[in-house]
């Protein structure tokens, strides 16, 4: 029987812009001071509707703070995030021309959205856990990671702490409680709750952070994150890093909503959209979830709205899937040129210093990088000992692994 | 007859099957517009329409999941999982829906999903780019489970299981996508001159559950698929002994038949596979084989197999069976 609705056709929906096409994204009808500050550990889910539908900003456009949000940081801390931001971008150039030149596998960009980790990170408490994607590694500059540490694992040398057995970006810095990261997208995010509820039960002052991107938030692991979380009011801050696309897929095929943040809601949520190139909006969102947290209120679930300026990873070519200047047009602009007005205009900076600024972590990062391959890079070696493949793959080696171990060691 | 590499050959499998049958299908994470990650259905999607191959929301389960209700209802879905390492979010959906419905139906329902996904390491994809699991599915009744090796066989295979009307799990050796593999990370040969790319362009089968003699010989049986076969071609020629190389192709159902008679002949055989030794489907094999072939075996069966240890990066050539521990094996199946 031939039916009036279906068409014979699957309805499937489309990126706003692709290849050959001129972007233009609609300006943000929100302005910072539009939304108002709720208290942390009284207000109840129902309470944040506002904030789920519409757009936490502290930075106008012209680089000016104002309204409840802002969370009135210090001069030097202002400095400091915007010192890692750049620390991360500079960064992940010289790791890209490593990829490049074959002296390591594969890189992952964080460009354009430094503020994400670092603006989040810097919000916490020490003894917060940090359960990221491959998309965060700026947290540990936050938690006071080596960078020299950071490059030996992207290579996968003889002084990588994983000892060459994930690919780059792959990073895990238990001294940062900074949790290994897995290629699988999304599997932290309900894991991430688990790390909370331990906290819950032992009684300790710990929150968990994790992220998830835009696209694994279509992955079961996501749902589970936030029933577990509201089931059992978990001390943990549930992002939702809405960068638009997922390698070549867009945003628009991962929720029929188009807005992230209010799918916490009908879970019993707090939920909050931040606009993820704010600085100081992302911290002081992130602050404000902490304290919900820290308070026995339970999760926030939080979009961090952003874009994705960069290439998926080294293995990617955006241009054949979106327009090339898309992110030009970006409404939220670039976190550090951003955070950077901010500071002149508070006469706390300059285009001088940051020039001197650049400068400085340019060379802190060749120092790292020329320190790093002394311990072996991807071409030439040296590399691990194969004898790492049958380590700690359990508590004690079993014989089945010692025979294989002997085998293929000679021994 | 075209000379294609493998990406090729898959692409062409799909695009003959999209033609011939309104049914056919194919989704997945960045299938559509982009023509997936590999590359696989380039040009599909403006060829065939958006609606008859598109993206999906990032969702192994989903993906399985829906497919499989498609299935249900007379369409022929052939989905993408972008690495096989990612199947497991849709393990459930795979392995206790789609294996079992026509049984757990009395033959009423039935669902003909084909489950295409890149699989095996060599292209320094760590613990999940890299993972071999066909045993995890070969274990399960009411699966087919097929693992080609070459654009030639890629091609008549992809067919078969796309117009079988049994659920397909499908892997593909990525390593093995734009060039044979003999082992050698630093020799890079693409299909270029390869007998076995030259792949005709339109419809043709290579039934399921029929391996392929890929190298005759008298002393030796090696038993391989996937990326392994053309290592395994590499190692046969270093050893300078005289073996059968028998590419198995489908794994489940697998072809005893040619496997035994070549062990009658030999007396010997290496098995070899990259994914870990224990419980791999080697294991099946060599218990299958002495149950037939126990008065004609001159030596123990060997096994090459991955180390029973999670996927390494940085140290993968250690990892991944080559040449010389092949080359080894068959030479300790010679001693008397």
């Amino acid at each position: 029987m031939a039916s009036k609705g279906n068409d014979g056709k699957i309805p499937v929906p489309d990126a706003p812009f692709r290849p050959g096409e001129q972007a233009s994204f609609e300006s943000w009808p929100w302005k910072p001071g539009d939304l108002p500050m709720p208290d942390p550990k009284n207000c109840q889910f129902q309470d944040t509707v506002d904030l789920a539908n519409g757009l936490v900003r502290v930075l106008d456009d012209d680089g000016n703070a104002s309204g409840e949000w802002d969370p009135g940081l210090s001069a030097d801390q202002l400095r400091t995030g915007l010192e890692h931001m750049v620390r991360l971008r500079i960064f992940d150039d010289r790791m890209m021309k490593m990829q490049r030149t074959g002296l390591l596998s594969f890189y992952m960009r964080s460009l354009g959205e430094e503020a994400v980790a670092i603006a989040q990170t810097m919000a916490l408490e020490e003894q917060d856990w940090i359960f990221p994607t491959y998309r965060q590694p700026g947290a540990q500059f936050v938690r006071g990671r080596d960078m020299v540490s950071m490059i030996c694992h992207c290579i996968g040398n003889i002084e990588d702490n994983i000892k060459g057995r994930q690919m780059p970006v792959h990073y895990s810095y238990r001294e940062g409680r900074f949790i290994s990261i897995s290629s699988p997208v999304g599997t932290q995010f309900s894991q991430a709750v688990g790390v909370g509820l331990a906290s819950s039960y032992k009684g300790l002052d710990e929150v968990t952070i994790t992220w998830i991107g835009d696209g694994a938030s279509a992955e079961g692991d996501y749902h589970y994150a936030l029933n577990f979380a509201s089931v059992f009011n978990a001390p943990v801050i549930l992002n939702v890093v809405n960068n638009q696309w997922a390698i070549s897929t867009h945003a628009n095929f991962a929720t029929g909503v188009g807005n992230f943040a209010s799918r916490g809601i009908p879970y019993g949520l707090a939920s909050i959209r931040v606009d993820g190139n704010d600085f100081l909006a992302l911290y002081s969102v992130t602050k404000w979830a902490r304290e919900r947290a820290a308070s026995g209120s339970g999760a926030t679930h939080i979009e961090v709205l952003t874009y994705r300026t960069g290439a998926h990873s080294s293995s990617d070519d955006p241009s054949r899937y979106r327009p090339k200047d898309e992110h030009t047009k970006w409404p939220g602009g670039d976190p550090i040129i951003r955070l950077k007005e901010h500071l002149i205009n508070l006469e706390e900076w300059s285009e001088d210093r940051h020039k001197e600024l650049e400068e400085r972590i340019d060379t802190e990062v060749v120092d790292a990088y020329k320190a790093a391959v002394k311990f072996g890079d991807l071409a030439n070696g040296p590399y691990p000992s194969a004898d790492t493949i049958f380590t700690e793959v359990y508590e004690e080696m079993p014989w089945h692994l010692k025979e294989q171990h002997d085998e293929l060691m000679g021994g | 007859m075209t000379n294609m590499n493998m990406i090729q050959s898959l692409n062409s499998a799909l695009d003959n099957l999209l033609e011939n049958d309104s049914d056919v299908i194919i989704f997945g994470q960045d299938v559509g517009y982009f023509g997936g990650v590999f590359r696989t259905t380039d040009g599909l999607q403006e060829k065939h329409g958006k609606h008859r191959v598109f993206d999906t929301p990032l969702s192994e389960g989903g993906i399985a999941a829906t497919a499989f209700g498609m299935g249900l209802n007379g369409l022929r879905p052939v989905v993408e999982i972008q690495f096989a390492d990612y199947i497991f979010p849709a393990y459930d959906q795979i392995v206790n829906e789609m294996a079992k419905v026509r049984h757990r139906s009395g033959g009423e329902f039935w669902s003909p999903v084909t489950l295409r996904t890149p699989a095996g390491g060599g292209i320094r994809g760590g613990h999940h780019h890299s993972q071999s699991p066909e045993s995890q599915f070969t274990h399960t009744p009411g699966l087919k489970v097929v693992y080609c090796s070459t654009p030639y066989n890629a091609k008549g295979l992809l067919i078969s299981a796309v117009e079988c009307n049994d659920p397909v799990v499908f892997f593909e050796p990525k390593r093995c996508y734009r060039g044979p593999f003999y082992g050698d990370p630093h020799n890079v040969p693409t299909w270029s001159d390869h007998p076995e790319a030259e792949v005709p362009e339109g419809h043709y089968n290579i039934p399921l559950g029929q391996a392929r003699l890929a190298k005759q010989g008298n002393d030796c049986t090696v038993i391989s698929w996937g990326a392994m076969v053309h290592v395994c071609e590499q190692a046969i020629r270093d050893s300078g002994v005289s073996c059968d190389l028998i590419d198995m192709q489908t794994l489940v159902p697998w072809d005893r038949d040619t496997v035994v008679s070549s062990i009658e002949k030999t007396g010997r055989c290496v098995i070899v596979h990259e994914a870990p030794k224990t419980s791999g489907f080697g294991a099946e094999m060599a218990a299958s084989i002495q149950e037939r072939c126990f008065y004609h075996l001159e030596t123990p069966i060997e096994r090459v197999a991955g180390w029973d240890t999670p996927f390494p990066h940085t140290t993968e050539w250690e990892y991944m069976p080559g040449p010389s521990r092949i080359a080894a094996a068959i030479a300790k199946t010679q001693e008397d």
